[in-house]
């Protein structure tokens, strides 16, 4: 479904990764590990196209991402450090705005069945500002619930989410990939049985 | 809600939440302009043959202030990655979002002026002028100072190279503008500046919102 081909990024002089090829079709989870710094983040990024590969191509059903990419994007969800949530918005007018610029459909209803699903009952109205990092990162999350995407890139999801914010999570993802669905993820932690069957793919840091 | 109106009422939303930052750049407008009878001199008619420029530098710093608001919050909290994963065209987000931006900084500006009009004894053929200039020009210094930000956005503290970016580009703006007023108040026509200033806010208004695409997403990089 997504294939990267031969991916090499150098960032201030240091080549991070260099000639990385690989692939997830549907059903695949993938486990990003490596140590910090070894262009995990960067990978990623270059994998939704919010960066380009220095070289190579990353194509999404065949299709190169770089050339076209109105496909790739309606079907992708990417959850990065920066939540993409802005404080002084309530949870609700978060979402909203971002699924009608995503055009993602969801009624009131389903904002509020998603927001109490994730734990986050009576905190709907609240300015995200005012909200723990761990509640913050639940808003950021439940965009998952929301858009009907196939392909997930999750760059450090669990940070700050509690045991069973992590285990919901992982059951998501687990739920997602039965599904046919693709999740990449990074995680300093290592998943746990909850999520399934993976395949971890591993970067190392270079000098 | 169609996707550029729900980014524009967005904006919105945020701007009335974050009253402080609205009002400071107005504030400083009017202080700026209080300070020049008390150090130049109050006497009307310096005022007078001052006041355009001393109300165009006021505008152009002032504005200075506001500008990093535009793209600074939605860098940093991380919005822009999902604006560009979004799949719209990031040339209307921006132009949209510099709509809204003017708006918000510069509307109450033009609704302060005369009264900043009447602190600097200008006349009233004057003030005509100064309203048509600024009606013209304050777009323009947002489309202008929007590609700088969008250069800007990724660097910290990245506010005094903005100044040093914008100011010499908005030189041409403040000459043409502050001869038009000096023209009305010697009852002389001003057509030529007021035209050449639409054509400079025509001119940005085509190319600006590419270029300022290009820009965020150089700073995603």
């Amino acid at each position: 479904m997504l294939e990267a081909c031969e991916i090499t990024c150098i960032k201030r002089d240091r080549t991070l990764f260099e000639g990385i090829s690989l692939s997830v079709d549907a059903g695949d989870l993938l486990y990003l590990r490596g140590p910090n710094g070894a262009g995990k983040t960067s990978l990623l990024r270059i994998l939704t196209g919010l960066s380009a590969p220095d070289s190579g191509t990353v194509r999404f059903n065949s299709v190169d991402i770089a050339v076209n990419a109105s496909a790739y994007l309606s079907n992708l969800v990417y959850l990065g450090h920066k939540s993409g949530t802005n404080g002084s918005l309530s949870a609700i007018d978060n979402l909203k705005f971002w699924l009608a610029q995503h055009s993602a459909n969801a009624d009131d209803d389903a904002l509020y069945e998603t927001l109490a699903r994730i734990g986050l009952v009576g905190l709907e109205d609240v300015p995200v500002r005012y909200l723990s990092a761990g509640q913050q990162r639940r808003v950021a999350l439940s965009r998952l619930w929301l858009k009907k995407a196939s392909v997930w890139v999750l760059d450090e999801p669990f940070t700050a989410l509690d045991t069973k914010g992590v285990a919901l999570l992982e059951q998501f993802m687990k739920h997602h990939v039965e599904n046919g669905g693709v999740v990449i993820t990074t995680s300093h932690q290592a998943l746990s049985e909850e999520a399934g069957r993976y395949r971890v793919f591993d970067l190392e840091y270079r000098f | 809600m169609s996707l550029y109106q729900g980014i524009f009422v967005r904006d919105m939303h945020i701007a009335f939440k974050q009253k402080a930052e609205l009002v400071q750049p107005i504030m400083f407008l009017l202080m700026v302009v209080t300070l020049f009878p008390l150090g130049v001199s109050p006497s009307p008619d310096t005022l007078q043959r001052i006041g355009p420029g001393v109300l165009w530098i006021a505008a152009i710093l002032s504005s200075l202030m506001a500008m990093e608001r535009m793209f600074r919050d939605d860098f940093q909290d991380g919005t822009m990655e999902q604006y560009v994963l979004s799949g719209m065209s990031l040339a209307g987000i921006s132009a949209v979002k510099v709509c809204a931006h003017w708006l918000v900084s510069f509307v109450p500006m033009l609704v302060l002026s005369p009264l900043l009009a009447m602190f600097l004894n200008l006349t009233f053929d004057m003030y005509v002028a100064l309203i048509i200039t600024l009606l013209l020009g304050t777009p323009l210094l947002s489309f202008i100072g929007a590609i700088a930000v969008g250069l800007t956005v990724g660097l910290q503290k990245g506010g005094v190279l903005l100044a040093l970016l914008l100011i010499p580009v908005f030189i041409p703006l403040l000459i043409f503008a502050t001869s038009a007023v000096d023209s009305a108040a010697l009852q002389l026509p001003y057509y030529p500046q007021i035209a050449i200033i639409a054509a400079m806010l025509l001119l940005s208004a085509a190319i600006a919102p590419f270029a300022i695409a290009y820009s965020l997403k150089v700073s995603q990089n």
